[in-house]
């Protein structure tokens, strides 16, 4: 049991956000369009849990459809990086050396040496603030981290003897690399995507919090906490709570994570007997 | 009184038993061989002398070293003996040191953890015990890094670090089975002379028991965690008596019979002249480009029917040729053709006659699929798709055909032991009837007496299925067993080619004679054990 300690806690957190989420789509306790002034700025009570904001809506209804924002504009940007990262490292494993591994790799680092969220609030200012566009610039970011780490994956198997054998059987490289690398890489490309997942959240709520994420009425975590900016003095609630959804969420991905990466690898896994 | 001496050592990891009453004594300046075939107990003997076994580990049973029972010291005590008292010499040089420390600091390092010695005198004796293992600084400076020395140079760093604080007790595990045979020589060699000089007591952890018959004073088999035979060396091949004993000398001498060839067959596999190098990386930016040659000049062929044998140390070039026979890299210079046709980028039909057996039983096989997906994979190369059936009824025949169950289809290689692994790699290389495979190193990783099965299976097959092949191997006593003809290969060329039994029998070139000298051999044997087993 203390083995999986970080895997079960981790899977605790993601759980809870999960179930909040789900929930949401179905029921919240307030509608938080409805704005009500003279409920404003209640700290936590039997009515609103969690408070209430200036505008008097509850606080726990903007956190539980703020995660929605957060863990969508997060998922998709991982799936743009794991859909178009995975297949060019692995494109430039198979052909290590040639003119189009240096280009693809060549390329990883060029994005790489740019700090990713400057970029990002520069595409999000250029093309107009969104969530589409947030997603469209934190997935691009995860390209490279995606390309990087299956490139070195599958460059080991390469070497193995059944992918030698594969050979011999006359498949091309295209081929081996959909039947069996992509397969063995499926335990790493988990953990990484819930690392990357984590980070997605964290540089979502980072462009929601300048403005250029999720546009209002939408709510997002990153647009709470610049809202409470202004009243953290007289209203410290305003911020702890969607600050503290963000941390356990990031924390209980990366707990999930790591916790993954041993479960998953035998060499890793101590000896049961 | 002796140095060490088990008592009735029991050692259980959960429900699983895997030393058994194992007790045996030793004195100073002896050598006791322990040999046995893979999980017979005999790393685990070593690690419970060391008292570095898994935490799950329950032991019973004492282990007395100088009149002290190392079962019940406390960590910190021990921590006095391993490497003081009690050293170890691992199998692997390369993952044994340390790649990014110089040699001679990893051997001084040892001086100033356990003597407290300054860094200068440290150095110093480390050169003197460099010196002494066959390093002196005229051949190999101190301020080498591990990659840039040889195999069994790396060995002898590792045995230094090991003798550096003058152990009472050297335990070697498997020290030269990952090395050459011409160095295994040497190696043992220091490794007797060592213990003459300093009257250590030495135990030689082997599966070759030719290894052991000109060093050890004792020899003990054991089998699944027993000793099953203990007997001093001198007496040991004339009084063996356990059957264990008995097949295990057989095995390792074991030959097959082959069909005999058609004569004037016609040419199946011809290999002209073909060279390949590698660039070397380069130490400075500016450098001229420096190459190595891996393969140079070679020719030969193989008729139709005919078993053709490869033999050569590692390094030779032998992995560079079966790459470029098998179609997979390119070559600078000469033709290589399978009935007439160039095997580089051929197309299925040519491929189709041609597949291979690898060395590794665990690293062939994709670990995410089914025998029966893994069987099949060559289908690949059929012009036209088999029906489900067929397929199925295919793979169900080679499967039984290598001694396996049609119903072993639906389970997952890890299930399989190393044998019936190897099984698996031969019915993958003959489901669509190739007329020539290559066996690489097919049996050197398998103990004596799976290899002597997988032998016969090759024999049987060769006649059932009148099969061509090359079998490259660094074993002379196989390659003399399953081919007709052979080469020798050293540094890339072929120094030595003709009848399998001219060669061995009667070698004319001196590097080949070397190999057919450092080979380990068992005494000769009265009766029951065919006479291969001296070679």
């Amino acid at each position: 049991m203390m083995q999986y300690r970080s895997l079960i806690i981790g899977t605790f957190l993601c759980l809870i956000v999960l179930n909040a989420v789900a929930l949401s789509l179905v029921w919240i306790p307030y509608d938080i369009k409805q704005l009500s002034i003279p409920d404003k700025l209640q700290t936590p009570n039997w009515d609103h849990w969690l408070g209430t904001d200036h505008f008097g809506r509850d606080i726990l209804s903007m956190t539980m459809v703020g995660a929605r924002t957060s863990l969508a504009v997060a998922l998709l940007a991982v799936g743009i990086g794991m859909g178009i990262g995975v297949p060019l490292g692995l494109a430039a494993a198979a052909r290590r050396g040639a003119f189009f591994d240096e280009i693809i790799m060549r390329t990883n680092d060029l994005i790489f040496a740019f700090p990713s969220l400057v970029i990002a609030i520069l595409i999000t200012a250029l093309f107009g603030a969104g969530a589409m566009n947030a997603i469209i610039a934190i997935g691009i970011f995860n390209i490279p981290v995606f390309a990087r780490v299956s490139r070195g994956a599958a460059l080991s198997l390469w070497q193995k003897e059944f992918i030698l054998a594969a050979r011999v059987s006359g498949k091309s490289k295209l081929h081996i690399s959909a039947e069996h690398i992509l397969p063995n890489l499926t335990n790493l490309l988990i953990v990484q995507g819930t690392i990357q997942f984590s980070l997605g959240i964290l540089a979502e709520a980072g462009l929601s919090y300048v403005g250029l994420g999720a546009q209002p009425p939408t709510p997002s975590w990153g647009r709470m906490l610049a809202d409470a900016q202004t009243m953290v003095s007289f209203a410290p609630h305003l911020a702890l709570i969607p600050g503290s959804a963000i941390i356990l969420t990031v924390l209980g991905l990366n707990l999930l994570g790591d916790g993954l990466r041993d479960f998953l690898d035998p060499k890793l896994r101590k000896l049961q007997l | 009184m002796s140095l060490l001496c088990v008592d009735q050592l029991n050692i259980k990891l959960g429900p699983v038993s895997v030393l058994t009453d194992v007790s045996f004594s030793l004195q100073q300046g002896e050598i006791l061989a322990l040999t046995g075939e893979s999980g017979s107990g005999k790393s685990m003997t070593a690690l419970a002398l060391m008292q570095l076994l898994p935490d799950i580990a329950k032991t019973d049973g004492r282990i007395l070293f100088q009149k002290e029972d190392l079962t019940t010291k406390t960590e910190k005590e021990l921590c006095k003996i391993r490497g003081a008292d009690i050293s170890m010499v691992f199998q692997e040089p390369m993952t044994a040191l340390n790649p990014v420390k110089t040699i001679g600091a990893q051997v001084s390092e040892t001086l100033i953890l356990h003597k407290g010695k300054t860094p200068r005198a440290a150095r110093e004796k480390a050169q003197r015990i460099l010196d002494k293992v066959g390093l002196p600084p005229s051949v190999v400076p101190m301020e080498r890094f591990p990659h840039e020395l040889s195999g069994g140079q790396r060995q002898r760093v590792v045995i230094a670090i090991a003798v550096a604080l003058t152990p009472s007790l050297l335990i070697a595990d498997e020290p030269t089975t990952a090395l050459d045979v011409t160095t295994q020589a040497k190696i043992l060699d220091l490794l007797k002379c060592l213990v003459k000089e300093t009257n250590m007591a030495m135990i030689l952890i082997t599966h070759d028991l030719a290894v052991v018959t000109n060093m050890a004073d004792n020899i003990a088999v054991m089998q699944k965690g027993q000793i099953v035979e203990m007997a001093r060396t001198k007496t040991f091949f004339s009084q063996m008596h356990h059957p264990y004993t008995k097949s295990l000398i057989a095995a390792s001498g074991h030959t097959v019979n082959l069909p005999s060839i058609a004569a004037n067959a016609d040419n199946l596999l011809k290999v002209t002249d073909v060279s390949r190098q590698y660039r070397l990386p380069k130490k400075h930016l500016f450098e001229a480009a420096k190459y190595v040659r891996a393969v140079s000049d070679v020719s030969f062929s193989i008729n139709h029917g005919e078993r053709l044998g490869l033999v050569g140390e590692s390094g030779c070039g032998k992995s560079t040729l079966t790459r470029a026979i098998l179609g997979l890299d390119p070559i600078e210079r000469g033709t290589i053709t399978l009935n007439g046709h160039n095997v580089h980028n051929a197309k299925a039909n040519v491929r189709r006659d041609i597949q291979v057996v690898f060395q590794d039983p665990y690293g062939s096989f994709n670990p995410r699929h089914k025998v029966s997906r893994l069987v099949s994979e060559p289908h690949h190369l059929l012009p036209n798709a088999l029906s489900g059936r067929e397929a199925d009824h295919k793979i169900s025949s080679v499967l039984e055909d290598v001694g396996l169950s049609s119903a072993d289809k639906s389970k997952y290689i890890h299930e399989f032991s190393g044998g019936q692994r190897q099984r698996i790699a031969i019915a993958r290389a003959l489901i669509i009837r190739p007329k020539l495979v290559i066996f690489d190193e097919a049996v050197s990783a398998l103990d004596v007496t799976v290899r002597a099965q997988i032998l016969d299976l090759i024999a049987k097959l060769t006649t059932e299925y009148g099969l061509s092949y090359l079998f490259i191997s660094h074993d002379l006593a196989v390659v003399r067993s399953v081919t007709d003809r052979c080469l020798v290969m050293k540094d890339g060329q072929i120094v030595e080619t003709g009848l399998t039994k001219d060669i061995l029998g009667n070698p004319t070139h001196h590097y080949t004679k070397k190999l057919i000298n450092a080979a380990p051999k068992l005494p000769a044997l009265s009766k029951g054990v065919s006479p291969h087993a001296q070679s």
